[in-house]
């Protein structure tokens, strides 16, 4: 795998692409609840709406490794649970269960039908399944199709035949469907075109008179084999097929959808078509035919109805009149809402729909009503003969705000994301991550923010400024608290929880000194350690106190249900245990600490237990001991523990990890907070008190302090320095430190109350606030900012903290067109639809586009330049011309008439705009006409650099216009990005990967000195250093390649360049070859590529950004002995847990070029999901504990990302 | 004359032995193995069954990416333009 390359990578993900694929509903856990598994990228979710609140969860995610192509979801007679089919780029058809129990997704069945990889003529493209279970055709593009019986054997497991073909050459499929015929044999319809005739007539006439077929395939159950049953003639533009219902539950057939008609279609059956209501408006062209690009069919109660979606993303409700004698007698169709064009729509039988939108982020409808009785027009298909020649009166509807869908929740999306910024632009301890994605007027500016999501509940202002705070219940049967108890410098404040807080007296704590600690003790009895002693009241209010010896105070306390530990001012360690009678006894000897004691822990009571065994000690003298709490070795050291520096706090929990020895149990770890600012996690050996296996984090400038909390139902880890931190075990059972997005806390404890069952209190200056955190599974926040139009390219400013966002949508009216059109229109005609949920109004050959200033940190769109007279912007830069004393200019390239395929424009510009009021807002200068539109453009030595075409050209600013300065032919196609360092320029071609050009001053020429041998689509690039290159391609391929040095020195040796001009060039390209030395196929397209920081005090990584909404890292790796032992562990991973869906890790990696010098951490990750004797044998193949490996992993993140 | 003839025995052989192998009347568009309108043909079907890459190409033209599939497939029929002429 790794040739001789001396470079390695670890690729890592961040953020798991969010756009969906294909969205399926069943019940797949085998309850009556409907879930939702989609497709998103390489990645298989399990999604379960909760119809009570409204929201949809994600359960699982596993990844694939493969691209999922198809789902469907199937169910055997008599069953309750379905089963879902991913048909993959593996050749195999594989069959998955989900099981609710342990939560994950079992491989039950894996039939290889073909090779490997996304071809032609290889069946995964379409997938339909019999609507009865009983079998599922999946087919290929061109000519094959294959048919697998499904049932059931003896044992009632679920059984699959050997495949049934059903092959046409010269056939197409267009769309594939299972048709609803009850229980007579399946059958199968697909849309196809046969083109054999048209590859062998030369003229023409036989393409002319190509007719799209439907097809019904029908499978003999009782025979084994498909026949080809029916076809006929259907119309040429058709695109699109639906089940209908049949057996009992309607009259069978496929609504088959094409251009501008639906029609009714049906073996034996009468045609019926009604067309495709367009909307009117007057920005609307009334000529324009819609076609039909999603859609569902839902069943209830005998009744069945369809939404289907037009291009627009208007829904449309069709229904159907029949009787069973002769079937269909008429198609309705009426108006319904509009909802974001979606890749998948789902609706569930709570009366939800689910949007899973091609752009943008995924809605969850709730349905306030069907649509049944409104005044929308209904058309009827009587009114419409079912000749698709025939165009009588195209029918027309008004669009308007929804009325039967009301939004419940929209899913964050970042599909997809076209380009992205790392910068820290609010003096956070981390940078964020700025991005644009979205398509469309549905685009955003998104911030990402490392942290989780909390909820405020209660923020009041107390009378001073307290130093701690607690929460208590009364007695140990007690589920919620019911004092909220504050230590102040010179006092103890209690409030009592219940329908109001307020104060409370007669508590029987001491509220004249402050509080060091409070504890429910015993059955009944509550406990308030002070400076001065230790009151124990009991139920009956008898208080029973332990004074401090004489002209000695307690420093630091820990308490548990029955254990009391103090330390005093002398260094002593008080040590109490509870007897039988609710007493406390203290242990006659007191323990004397080589330096003042800081911190203590004692730990919770073991279940089943009488006490916890070990104290942990914390000392200034930059230690930490580990007394045992035996009976027969009270108080005997265990273990000492050096610092960094002197601990400021210390917490002794249990936690769930998935290393310990059997699964799902827990294990003990000490938390250690220092006064530097630094946390450690070491595990706690439960019988020799021995810490291993210690874990480090730099949190933030001070102390730090840790409380043990409960998130979702798991023990926690509060961690407060500057910010406070949360310490959990994640969904693969990984300790996750992540940040809250909540201000800096100065204390924090558990709250737990009738209205909010989990949350946490804490100190922030003089107010007491109370919140909860909803998710653990989002450890990134998003806040958008809504764009006009798709966004281009961004551009950050090079001093302040401001974007500027180019955004073009093609085929679309700008705004000044749309306003002739609405001045030019008769009344009732003007009211203009909100773009976010209508879209922009179309018009072939437009262009609309803009040119916007956003300001990230105040969070708004500061000034928007809509380019007029039909320009696009492509390309953005910020250029210091050094003929304007330096002086910042914002430069856009832009192009005139552009049509995209194929590429042709009538002709480009550049802009030059002035940054006025730092920045937030933008003067035009002037603009300069060129041959073709720049796609790139870059700040060069004080001039500016645009990549026009195949050329490279240098400008100057001049008064009236730019001023042509140098240029050369570098490319050979298009160049559409442009890096620089020094004299070198970094070139990279659209198709032809990079070349390196190097200026010659002197000369004034640009001379490509070296460039790649194999052709990459070129989509993003990154310069790593001087020599080397990492980028992305479009077909999903990340990449680094690097300049030889001897041609790298001797680019810059000459300053006149003769030399490299008259070098011969070799095998007609540029004199040198770039060496390739990383190659990985991500699958997802990258859209940026940077060299950043994601975490303080963390290495530079190669951030990437992909397409369908990823955020991935390259981390370098620094040793050989960690390449070797991560090439070896994902050596065994491929072998031990091979991709599901049945794709070879390997190759799957090596989609287009064979995987060279990058680790794959996702698969590296799935180690920790593995059963425990696998993880022991692969450890022990890498000679390590199964701990020591996880914690490799774990580490390998955690140093860069989170 | 026994040059040319141990060519053609030569290129008899290496027809036999890998299928595909042209002669020197092959058209360019019948070539056996590679026909250049097999070539467009499984792009197009790369097109579409690679969903980032249908999905860069619907950002780019605005178009739902449901259009843009049967938009592909629809070239697939004849995606290099007419056949040429046989000769016979």
């Amino acid at each position: 795998m790794s040739g001789n390359s001396n470079m390695f990578m670890y690729s890592l993900t961040v953020l798991q692409p969010s756009a969906i694929t294909q969205a399926i509903l069943g019940a797949f856990s085998g309850k009556k609840q409907q879930e939702i598994i989609v497709a998103q990228g390489s990645r298989l979710s399990l999604l379960r709406p909760d119809a009570a609140q409204g929201k949809v969860h994600s359960v699982l995610t596993i990844e694939v490794f493969g691209i999922i192509r198809c789902l469907a979801a199937f169910r055997l007679a008599g069953s309750s649970k379905d089963y879902v089919i991913v048909g993959s780029d593996s050749g195999r058809i594989t069959i998955l269960e989900y099981q609710p129990q342990v939560n994950r997704f079992h491989r039950l069945h894996l039939e290889t039908f073909g090779k490997s990889g996304v071809r032609r003529v290889i069946p995964g493209q379409f997938l339909a399944c019999d609507p009865k279970g009983r079998a599922c055709l999946i087919s290929s593009v061109e000519k094959n199709k294959l048919v697998y019986v499904l049932n059931r054997n003896a044992q009632a497991e679920l059984t699959i035949s050997s495949p049934l073909e059903a092959h046409k050459p010269h056939c197409l499929v267009f769309a594939l469907v299972a048709l609803d015929v009850g229980y007579d044999n399946p059958v199968f319809a697909a849309l196809e075109v046969d083109y054999g005739e048209s590859d062998q007539d030369a003229t023409g006439f036989a393409y002319e008179s190509i007719e799209k077929m439907l097809v019904y395939y029908e499978l003999d159950l009782g025979l084994n084999h498909v026949v080809r049953k029916w076809s006929d003639t259907v119309d040429r533009s058709a695109n699109i097929l639906f089940q209908v219902p049949g057996g009992t539950d309607g009259p069978s057939g496929v609504l088959v959808c094409a251009e501008d008609s639906i029609y009714y279609r049906h073996m034996g059956r009468s045609t019926h078509r009604v067309p495709i209501p367009r909307r009117r408006g007057a920005c609307e062209d009334p000529n324009r035919r819609r076609t039909i690009v999603s859609g569902v069919m839902h069943k209830m109660r005998g009744a069945f109805f369809f939404l289907l979606q037009t291009e627009d993303g208007d829904l449309l409700k069709v229904t159907l009149d029949y009787d069973d004698e002769s079937g269909v007698s008429r198609i309705k169709v009426k108006y319904f809402d509009t909802v974001p064009i979606a890749s998948s729509l789902c609706i569930l039988k709570s009366g939800f729909l689910f949007v899973a939108s091609e752009g943008g982020n995924h809605h969850f409808y709730q349905f306030e009503k069907l649509g049944d009785d409104d005044d929308e027009i209904e058309f009827s298909s009587d009114s419409f003969s079912p000749d698709p020649l025939d165009r009588t009166g195209p029918i027309y509807f008004h669009p308007r705000a929804p009325e039967n869908l009301s939004l419940v929740e929209a899913i964050d999306s970042m599909n997809p994301l076209v380009d992205c910024k790392i910068a820290n632009l609010t003096d956070d301890d981390a940078p964020q991550i700025y991005t644009v994605c979205g398509s469309g007027p549905r685009s955003t500016f998104r911030t990402l923010k490392h942290g989780l999501e909390t909820t405020e509940i209660v923020s009041s202002e107390l009378p001073g400024v307290p130093s701690a705070v607690w929460t208590t219940k009364l007695t140990n049967g007690d589920e919620f608290d019911a004092y909220i108890v504050l230590s102040f410098t010179n006092g103890t404040l209690v409030l009592s929880i219940g329908e109001t807080v307020e104060e409370v007296t007669d508590t029987g704590f001491l509220s004249s000194a402050p509080t060091l600690a409070v504890q429910q003790l015993g059955e009944d009895a509550l406990l308030q350690v002070h400076p001065k002693g230790i009151r124990h009241i009991r139920a009956d209010r008898r208080v029973n106190e332990w004074p401090a010896p004489q002209h000695r105070s307690i420093v630091a306390a820990s308490t548990n249900s029955r254990q009391v530990a103090v330390a005093l001012s002398s260094g002593e360690i008080v040590y109490f245990e509870m007897d039988n009678d609710g007493q406390l006894a203290e242990y006659e000897e007191k323990k004397e600490m080589s330096g003042t004691v800081t911190c203590l822990s004692l730990g919770e009571v073991p279940e089943g237990r009488m006490r916890s065994s070990f104290l942990a000690v914390g000392c200034d003298d930059a230690t930490v001991r580990i007394l045992s709490l035996d009976p027969d070795s009270t108080l005997e050291s265990k273990s000492v523990q050096a610092l960094t520096s002197a601990p400021s706090s210390l917490c002794i929990m249990s936690m769930p990890d998935s290393a310990s020895e059997t699964s799902r149990s827990s294990t003990l770890y000490l938390h250690i907070g220092l006064y530097s600012g630094v946390y450690l996690r070491t595990v706690l050996d439960t019988v020799t008190g021995e810490l291993t296996d210690t874990r480090t984090r730099f949190l933030g400038p001070k102390p730090v302090k840790i409380f043990k909390v409960v998130a979702q139902g798991l023990p926690s880890v509060l961690a407060l320095s500057s910010r406070p931190w949360l310490g959990y075990s994640d969904a693969r059972g990984q300790f996750m430190l992540t940040p809250l997005t909540y201000p800096m806390l100065e204390w924090g404890w558990t709250f737990s109350s009738e209205q909010c069952p989990e949350g946490m209190v804490g100190i922030q200056g003089q107010n007491l606030r109370i919140f909860t955190i909803e998710k653990l599974t989002d450890n990134l926040q998003q806040e958008s900012i809504p764009l006009s139009y798709t966004p281009r390219k961004m551009l950050k400013h090079p001093d302040q903290p401001i974007f500027y966002v180019v955004e073009a949508d093609a085929n679309t009216l700008s705004v000044a067109t749309k306003q002739k059109l609405l001045d030019s229109a008769q009344n009732g005609d003007t009211n203009e639809l909100a773009p976010v949920e209508f879209g922009n109004p179309r018009g072939e050959g437009h262009w609309a586009s803009c040119i916007s200033v956003v300001d990230p940190v105040g969070k708004e769109v500061t000034q928007r330049i809509e380019l007029e007279e039909n320009e696009a912007a492509f390309s953005i830069a910020a250029v210091s011309f050094s003929s304007q004393d330096d002086e910042w200019f914002l430069v856009v390239g832009t192009g005139k008439d552009t049509r995209l395929s194929p590429r042709k424009s009538a002709n480009g510009y550049i802009h030059i705009y002035r940054f006025i009021n730092d920045g937030k807002e933008l003067e035009f200068i002037h603009k300069t006409k060129v041959d073709e539109p720049p796609l790139a453009l870059l700040g060069f030595q004080g001039r500016l650099l645009a990549g026009i075409g195949k050329d490279l050209k240098i400008y100057d600013l001049g008064m009236k216009q730019l001023l042509r300065k140098a240029q050369g032919q570098v490319a050979p196609n298009l160049i559409n990005g442009l890096q620089t360092q020094g004299s070198r320029i970094i070139v990279s071609d659209v198709q032809e990967s990079v070349t390196y050009v190097v200026y010659k001053y002197q000369d004034n020429r640009l001379i490509p000195f070296a460039d790649d041998m194999i052709p990459r689509f070129t989509t993003c690039t990154a310069m790593v250093d001087y020599e080397t290159v990492a980028g992305g391609d479009r077909f999903g391929n990340f990449w680094i390649v690097r300049c030889p040095q001897k041609a790298s020195d001797e680019s810059d040796e000459d300053p006149a360049g003769g030399h490299l001009i008259h070098e011969r060039s070799y095998l007609q390209g540029a004199p040198n070859r770039l060496n390739l030395m990383c190659h990985f196929y991500p699958q997802d397209i990258p859209t940026s590529v940077q060299k950043a920081q994601l975490v303080t005090g963390g290495r530079d990584t190669l951030v990437w950004t992909g397409l369908q909404g990823t955020i991935g890292l390259m981390v370098p790796f620094v040793s050989r002995e960690d390449v070797d032992f991560f090439q070896t562990l994902e050596q065994h991973m491929r072998t031990e847990d091979a991709p599901i869906a049945g794709r070879d890790h390997l190759i799957y990696r090596s989609y287009y070029v064979p995987v060279k010098g990058v680790i794959d951490g996702d698969l590296c990750e799935n180690f920790s999901l593995l059963s425990r004797d696998k993880k022991a044998m692969i450890a022990a193949e890498l000679d390590r504990s199964v701990r020591e490996v996880e914690r490799k992993i774990a580490d390998m993140r955690s140093r860069v990302a989170y | 004359m026994a040059d040319k003839l141990r060519a053609t025995q030569q290129l008899e052989q290496l027809q036999a032995r890998y299928v595909g192998t042209g002669h020197a009347d092959t058209t360019k568009l019948y070539q056996p193995l590679f026909p250049p309108h097999r070539i467009p043909k499984d792009t197009y079907a790369s097109y579409i069954g690679h969903p980032p890459l249908l999905e860069y190409m619907s950002v780019a033209t605005g178009e739902p990416m449901a259009k843009m599939r049967t938009r592909f497939i629809e070239k697939m029929i004849q995606p290099v333009g007419k056949p040429p002429e046989k000769e016979d």
